[in-house]
């Protein structure tokens, strides 16, 4: 079970979250294309590494925010807000 | 003393406590402190199981956890547990032990036929055999495979035990309590940190139990650890674990522990668990989890009085038992040999030691020939003869060139093997920790983690005793941030030998007929991994697979690196080139009982209760599971079946009224100044004209365009509205609100409160629900003119606070009146006594799911499948064609969400009025269709209708809407296809008269 | 109160009022006053005022019981704020659970540190009792008080019996 560091409440356990999905996925306005809108949707990237993905507090405070985790050895590398940008964590594996 | 074979005064079991059990009905005497392999060893016994395909005679090969073959049935009824290790169960007065896997007897098994087949039994036999004819596989072959194949039977009484579950949280956690780990948990327990110390045996100790030679601080081994047991004691921050397993080494340094409480008890106390999982978070972990010796593979190995020669030490110094009267010992290691000479000074005759090395020397070899006992250098063991045990050993030489010579036959009752030791990786690999051969010691050893995990002592290759005391403090400072720990000095001790030996043991002439096992559990021999080789599979995963080997229960703690030396002989390529499988969880068997832990019966999982359970209890009601919610399906009457009191149930409402707990739905409070204009980009449907005091039916779409719920809106005042969904929706509706206000609109002033409990929802439905409810509610004008179809009113009834909404799921005058749910009880007392007069009945979701099928209205969950837009389903009517955004718009823009072939809602009568269809039939053009057929639709609700009398039914066409009065067909397994033909999915009152009385 | 463990008791709680506010910092700030609290309670932490309690389970979001049946003066405070006040007075159920073992037996349904090092005593959150979703606040270094849907409440009691029954056993947190 992952410990995630939730920027509100501080380390807990996974059972306490809902996964998100992958982070910095912008909602289109609503006349873009259909190929933006299909990317918008369904397009991922299925990263082998340092994944930037959401998560919600769903049994804790209910907020969602961002953890850069990778994906190869579930190390989290950064816990940040949602609005906030990707930090830059390097190369870290 | 007991048993012929005990010796008196030695081991550690209390003689002064015997203990009776049985064994295959029959009495056997013991010791408190013995398992049922030593008090059986104790009379001279090694059979004690059938093995798993060729149901060969077995008996136990180690003395621990790790044991292959001695696996039992333990206890009666509900609390029979098979598989058990009968090297690790603790006896205890009255136990039943049966063996397992042989029918009629241990000593006379049909099944041992399966070993004359052997040779047309190889690997992957079953995957080949078995193909064909297809058929033939569930009725006749896997039924005879399962009889004879397989270990011990479940039982099939409920399980009485009660088992517990515990989190728990430390700095540290040293798993194995050997004397690394025991020095690993007092430095880190000396150095201030949380340390929990756990091991899977009765007492700490580990190779220390069965070691009466070293000297640590001029103290034998035990005294030792009783010494640093008791300084463990005394310091609070360390918590002791023993009969408790680590069994699975998850993410984060999450570890599962098993400890077992109450089964080495003959009366354990009345509340005792059986067993508790711990789960462990643990900052750092040290793993001390030992080295196993390796078995050696050669023909008949796996004879009753062949064993691990660690094994026998552990019989001797554990249990006072000698495994045997004469013992021929085959090793490549030097710690057979001081196994042999203790069980020389205990009075066993030890025939010959058999040496695969050329030249064993060094002190503890030369201590053996100094007492006479032959050495052989540069044997090997041809073969095992004996059948139900040993009788001898066949040993010969290994030439110069690695050939091996005519051997000659020692008569024996017992063969002690030491492949040497291998590192137990489990718990590293399990934390995805890399591993890394080691070519001195020719075995695998832990490499990098990502964890926060140490290995200390043998289980990292370590061997010499002062290194893996030094090796233990050293990792427990480092897990606890420690500076200075402890300090011992070993002051007898024999040296790590070289040597240890992995794969098949030469031989001489063929082996091909030879059964030399590899995985003695799932009978897996050195033939069936080289002919897997052979036969093309390169990947030690997929040999694994092919031939089951490490497979079993024990997970190949015996078998794999014997496994693995075969395949890269056979291959010709180094061990760590070939690679190791994968070790899974649990490290040992783990109980269902222990998983499933406090839930079970009724607290498996949360039954949640409406307010008015208790009073539909009360009625006779029979519920159904919605969720997790227990819901009031219908109130049969006496001699009433469900048909009948759901059709009475229906007629109540349509005629009279109907009364019915709604308190499930899901409720939603939105509330902030930017309420309208969330509800505007969170549902497709319009809000900012909706006035306060109006409802109206909401849908939400996710971003792909497809229904996700439905329920009705109020608006309470300008920035606050009540919301429903579904009552399965209900999580899943406030998660996705959030989600989008927190991630897509946080400029946005709202926010949002479940009330789905705060609110009871009464449901009061039917023509005379007004005059039920006029005289109820304080000062409230609820006439038709003063309250419409689809408004709501706050106020009270009878002084309790309400929100009152008139709104119909039935196609009737409805109202579903909103309470505090601590208080719903008593209103719905009054409502009902009003009602009387009336005419009222309870109805039930059943008599709800007809009704509202009647009128044609939609269930999300049940007409949609997560692939239906609005339009699809008859609701293109509530998405707002002028808002810029919504969540959904773009996607309904798409040419394929508007596609005229789209699966539409419609109503389907089938030409018998009685005949009701079944629920997810499929819809074809013709009567006669041939398979393959592709399928025009599907039914998606289907009742009888007491309304109508007769059945109806909603189903998903292809453009059904412009399809009226088409026929189609409704195949059935049996009997001809049913004619039914499309028409309005509303069914009852299509003018909507009835809603707005 | 019942003692579902040596030394441990377990007991319903009243019926109380309680609302849920959400708002930004300034809605916050203004119910702490309201309530007689110098500023709003840091994250996870519970507060008492003259005018009721208030607890904070999440960033914009405090749970406030107040000292009386009415909630006028929040409302007033809050008047000129954008702010949502909820109230689910029926929505909880509590219990008070408290003894020697009390933090042990939650731990036999939670994921959470229960060392009073971790888990201090004014400290509340949102959690799981094990499939249930439930706030614990340590009201004293044995004393919790626990709220759950009501729906769940039989369960979470069931939960809690079943735990304490087998808490004595060879339990011994660190």
């Amino acid at each position: 079970m992952l410990l995630i560091d939730c920027p509100y409440c501080g380390p807990r356990a996974e059972i306490e979250f809902a996964y998100g999905g992958e982070a910095h996925i912008a909602r289109p306005a609503a006349d873009v294309s259909e190929e933006e809108w299909e990317a918008f949707l369904y397009l991922r990237d299925n990263t082998k590494g340092v994944l930037a993905e959401r998560w919600r507090h769903a049994h804790g405070c209910g907020r969602f925010f961002n953890a850069l985790r990778d994906t190869r050895t579930d190390r989290f590398h950064a816990f940040y807000e949602i609005g906030t940008p990707r930090p830059d964590v390097g190369d870290a594996a | 003393m007991s048993g012929a074979f005990r010796l008196a005064g030695r081991g550690r079991i209390d003689t002064a406590r015997p203990v009776v059990f049985r064994f295959d009905g029959r009495m056997v005497r013991g010791y408190a402190g013995d398992t049922v392999a030593s008090a059986l060893l104790a009379e001279g016994r090694h059979l004690m199981g059938r093995s798993f395909k060729y149901h060969r005679p077995r008996g136990p090969v180690s003395a621990g956890s790790d044991e292959p073959n001695a696996l039992v049935g333990v206890g009666e009824g509900g609390r029979y547990t098979p598989n058990l290790r009968a090297t690790q169960v603790e006896i205890h007065d009255g136990m039943v032990v049966v063996s397992q896997n042989r029918a009629p007897s241990l000593r006379f098994d049909i099944g041992a036929l399966n070993t004359l087949a052997a040779p047309v039994l190889p690997a992957g036999f079953y995957y080949k055999t078995f193909m064909w004819p297809r058929g033939f596989w569930d009725k006749v072959y896997e039924p005879l495979i399962r009889r004879a194949a397989g270990l011990g039977r479940a039982p099939t009484a409920p399980d009485p035990d009660h088992y517990a579950l515990h989190y728990a949280h430390c700095d540290v956690l040293v798993a194995g309590g050997g004397p690394a780990g025991l020095a690993a948990a007092l430095a880190a327990g000396q150095a201030g940190a949380r340390v929990i110390l756990c091991d899977e045996n009765v007492e700490f100790g580990g190779s220390l139990l069965v070691d009466t030679h070293s000297l640590i601080d001029g103290l034998p081994g035990m005294t030792w650890v009783a010494r640093i047991v008791a300084e463990l004691e005394r310091l609070p921050n360390v918590q002791l674990l023993t009969r408790c397993s680590a069994f699975n080494y998850g993410p984060h340094n999450m570890v599962a522990l098993n400890q077992r409480l109450s089964d080495h008890l003959a009366a354990p106390p009345a509340d005792m668990p059986r067993e508790r999982i711990w789960q462990v978070r643990a900052r750092d972990v040290v793993l001390a989890a030992g080295a196993l010796e390796r078995v050696l593979v050669f023909e008949g190995n796996d004879r009753p009085g062949i064993m691990l020669a660690s094994a026998a030490r552990t019989y001797l110094h554990r249990y006072g038992v000698a495994c045997g009267r004469k013992a021929v010992v085959v090793t490549a290691d030097d710690a057979a040999y001081r196994v042999a000479l203790d069980l020389a000074e205990a009075g066993v005759k030890i025939a010959a030691i058999a040496d695969l090395r050329p030249t064993p020397g060094g002190p503890v070899v030369e201590a053996v020939q100094s007492r006479g006992i032959a050495v052989l250098p540069a044997t090997t063991i041809q073969r095992a003869h004996g059948h139900l045990r040993v009788t001898g050993a066949e040993l010969a030489p290994i030439g110069a060139d690695g050939t091996v010579g005519r051997g000659r036959t020692i008569a024996c009752d017992l063969v002690l093997m030491s492949g040497g030791f291998t590192p137990s990786l489990h718990l590293h690999s399990q934390a995805r920790g890399a591993l890394r051969f080691d070519d001195a010691l020719g075995v695998y050893v832990p490499g990098e983690s990502v964890e926060r995990v140490r290995s200390a002592g043998s289980c990292r290759g370590i061997f010499a005793l002062d290194e893996v005391l030094r090796d233990g403090v050293v990792a427990g400072l480092a897990a606890a941030g420690g500076e200075t720990g402890p300090v011992w000095t070993v002051t007898r001790q024999d040296a790590p030998g070289a040597g240890g030996f992995a794969g098949a043991l030469p031989r001489r002439g063929p082996g091909h007929l030879a059964l030399a096992f590899v995985d003695f559990q799932n009978d897996v021999t050195a033939k069936d991994v080289k002919l897997a080789v052979r036969e093309g599979f390169r990947s030690i995963e997929h040999v694994k697979r092919y031939t089951t080997t490490g497979m079993a229960t024990d997970q190949g703690k015996g078998s794999n690196v014997n496994a693995l030396a075969i395949v890269s002989d056979v291959l010709g390529r180094t061990p760590q080139e070939v690679g190791l499988t994968t070790y899974r969880p649990p490290y040992t068997p783990v109980t269902f009982g222990a998983f499933a832990g406090h839930a079970r019966g009724d607290q498996f999982d949360p039954l949640r209760l409406p307010p008015m359970d208790a009073w539909a209890r009360a009625q006779g009601v029979v519920f159904e599971d919605v969720g997790l919610w227990r819901r009031a399906r219908y109130f049969p009457r006496a001699g009433e079946d469900m048909a009948a009191a759901v059709a009475r149930e229906c007629r109540a409402v349509r005629g009279a009224a109907g009364i019915f707990d709604a308190s499930t739905l899901g409720k939603i409070e939105v509330v902030g100044p930017d309420a309208a204009e969330f509800m505007n980009r969170f549902y497709v449907n319009a809000w900012t004209k909706l006035s306060i005091g109006k409802c109206r039916y909401g849908l939400v779409c996710r971003d792909s365009g497809f229904v996700y719920d439905d329920g009705v809106v109020g608006r309470i005042a300008t920035d606050r509205f009540h919301v429903t969904t579904t009552t399965g929706g209900a999580a899943g509706v406030l998660n996705m609100m959030e989600d989008y206000l927190q991630t897509e609109w946080p400029d946005l002033d709202v926010w949002l409160t479940s009330i789905t409990e705060q609110w009871a929802v009464i449901a009061l439905q039917g023509p005379r629900a007004r005059d039920i409810l006029a005289p109820l509610v304080d000062g409230l004008d609820i006439s038709a003119g003063a309250m419409p179809h689809m408004t709501l009113r706050e106020g009270s009834i009878g002084g309790v606070p309400m929100r009152l909404f008139r709104v119909s799921f039935t196609g009737e005058l409805g109202y579903e009146i909103n309470v505090p749910s601590r208080q719903a009880q008593a209103v719905w007392d009054r409502v009902w006594q009003a009602g009387a007069v009336f005419g009222l009945m309870p109805y039930g979701t059943e008599a709800m799911h007809v009704l509202r099928a009647e009128k044609g209205y939609l269930i999300v969950g049940q007409e949609t499948d997560g692939t239906m837009t609005p339009g699809d389903v008859g609701c293109g009517w509530a998405v707002s064609k002028v808002k810029p955004d919504f969540v959904g718009k773009r996607a309904l823009a798409l040419p394929a969400m508007n596609a005229p072939d789209r699966l539409q809602m419609v109503g389907v009568l089938t030409d018998d009025p009685q005949e009701v269809l079944e629920e997810g039939m499929q819809l074809v053009t013709a009567a006669e269709t041939p398979v393959p057929a592709s399928a025009e639709g599907h039914v998606t609700s289907s009742y009888f209708s007491p309304a109508l009398g007769r059945s109806i039914a909603i189903a998903m066409v292809k453009g059904g809407r412009s399809r009226m009065g088409a026929a189609l067909y409704a195949p059935r397994l049996e009997g001809p296809a049913l004619k039914v033909t499309l028409v309005d999915p509303v069914f009852y009152d299509p003018e909507g008269a009835r809603l707005n009385d | 109160m019942i003692e579902i463990a040596e030394g441990c008791a377990l007991a319903g709680l009243p019926p109380m009022v309680r609302l849920v506010l959400q708002g930004r910092a300034a809605a916050l700030e203004a119910a702490a006053a309201s309530l007689g609290l110098e500023a709003p309670p840091p994250m996870l932490r519970a507060v008492s005022g003259a005018g009721g309690t208030a607890l904070r389970l999440g960033p914009f979001e405090l749970l406030v019981l107040p000292a009386s049946e009415g909630w006028a003066g929040l409302d007033a405070a809050l008047a000129t704020v954008p702010h949502s006040l909820v109230e689910v007075s029926d929505r909880n159920v509590g219990f008070v659970l408290e003894g020697a073992r009390a933090a042990d037996i939650l731990a036999g349904l939670c994921p959470l540190d229960f060392a009073l090092s971790s888990f201090p005593v004014g400290m509340v959150t949102r959690t799981l009792l094990d499939k249930a979703g439930a706030m614990i606040w340590r009201t004293g270094a044995q004393a919790f008080h626990i709220e759950v849907w009501r729906s769940f409440g039989p369960y979470v009691e069931g939960q809690l019996r079943e735990v304490a029954r087998g808490i004595s056993f060879s339990l011994l947190a660190v």
